[in-house]
């Protein structure tokens, strides 16, 4: 079949398999930031954004995206360099695997809602990672969020 | 992971019945549990194209499209206003945001999946699912009956005042729930329901006698259960959950009433 969509605004139009996920549509388009860590749906590593809202790409068929908008990280380059040096400044950019997937997702809240920490905590516990006990991740999610003045340095 | 040749969208319920009843066609909710399930199919049905995806609020009750995803019923103002904010606490801890915004409540009905908190939740509430050969069906016998090839087409939850409470146990924060029970009081009837015990959620009711302690009526709801073991605890240390939380449960509504 044949689907139409807008893939990080340039609209896309491919052919299809009536099974394909739009994961593995996304890897075809050489959006390799969109990793499939688990493949249980536990791992938030194939988040994009679909019309705005986060969902995980590796459950969401191809054929459902027909028309909508999606955007992977390679499409908010200027937010995730800003949101990437948050979290090098608190050293903890370690394997760099989950931080795709975080990324949108912190994006996702940031559009959504303000949270308190526990309410940051219960947004992105969809998120896994390996490396990390998650605190410094919080800390530079805070830091970014709070970033006030400093929204457009970059 | 699930394979099938042919993906259809569609166009009204009667299109999607008749594509239904041959076994080897599938409805597609939020293709969660669909997706890791090792199975091939025909044909895909799709729901999405039928406007099933909202949360109507009327006069006396809430209708819930089947499509509906569960990120929607933990945000839904009106939903957690009148039942007391349980349908965010039965949601919160499923995965995480992008799995929520995924997942339908028709899904999580039309499976009775043992591990559910969402059909654990609306036991406890006054609610029917309306299914498109079947009519309306009171959910807790719905749950009774054996799986079909009808369509799940929403969830009608009645506002009859009803007051309610919801809590689980996990593992870790967004792990399968150990137990999950569901309190809700109206004159002097409790309806407690408790689901992952493994088994699908079931419901108690029970008449409240002013005299009875928590304690007692805790301990008779949830002995109206029977408990199984797996991985994640005995049968015993569900009961013994159970009775806990139910109790924590009346104390919850109790407070709210105050």
């Amino acid at each position: 079949m044949e689907i139409e969509f807008t893939l990080n605004g340039k609209l896309v139009y491919e052919e299809i398999a009536d099974d394909t996920t739009l994961f593995q549509l996304l890897r075809r388009k050489a959006c390799y930031s969109v990793k499939c860590g688990c493949e249980t749906e536990n791992c938030g590593l194939c988040t994009v954004l679909v019309n705005g809202k986060s969902r995980l790409s590796c459950s969401l068929l191809a054929a459902r995206a027909n028309g909508c908008e999606v955007v992977t990280l390679e499409g908010v380059e200027k937010e995730a360099k800003l949101f990437g040096m948050y979290l090098a400044e608190e050293g903890v950019e370690q394997c760099g695997f989950c931080s795709p997937g975080l990324i949108m997702n912190v994006l996702a809240m940031e559009r959504e809602e303000v949270l308190d920490d526990e309410g940051i905590k219960e947004y992105l516990a969809g998120n896994l990672c390996r490396c990390s006990g998650y605190m410094g991740q919080l800390r530079a999610i805070k830091k970014y969020l709070s970033r006030g003045e400093d929204r457009d340095e970059l | 992971m699930i394979r099938f040749k042919n993906y259809v969208k569609a166009e009204n319920l009667e299109e999607a019945f008749v594509l239904n009843q041959k076994k080897s066609s599938v409805i597609g909710g939020g293709m969660m549990w669909l997706k890791v399930q090792n199975r091939v199919k025909m044909t895909l049905v799709d729901l999405s194209g039928l406007g099933l995806d909202g949360i109507e609020e009327r006069e006396d009750e809430f209708s819930i499209g089947a499509m509906c995803n569960l990120r929607q019923l933990e945000t839904h103002e009106g939903l957690n206003a009148c039942f007391n904010g349980v349908f965010k606490e039965c949601t919160r801890s499923i995965v995480g945001v992008q799995f929520r915004n995924g997942a339908t409540i028709g899904g999580s009905v039309f499976g009775r999946f043992g591990f559910s908190d969402i059909i654990t939740c609306l036991l406890a509430l006054d609610t029917y699912v309306e299914l498109y050969k079947g009519g309306l069906v009171p959910l807790d016998e719905f749950c009774r009956m054996k799986s079909d090839r009808d369509i799940l087409v929403r969830i009608h939850i009645k506002k009859d005042g009803r007051k309610a409470a919801y809590t689980s146990q996990r593992m870790s924060k967004t792990d399968f729930p150990v137990i999950a029970c569901c309190a809700a009081r109206k004159a002097g009837k409790l309806y407690v329901s408790v689901g992952a015990r493994p088994a699908k959620a079931e419901l108690a009711v029970l008449l409240e006698d002013q005299g009875c302690l928590r304690e007692e009526l805790a301990k008779k709801a949830s002995e109206g259960f029977t408990y199984g073991t797996n991985m994640r605890g005995s049968g015993d240390y569900r009961k013994h959950l159970a009775e806990i939380y139910i109790k924590r449960l009346l104390e919850a509504l109790d407070q709210e009433e105050r």
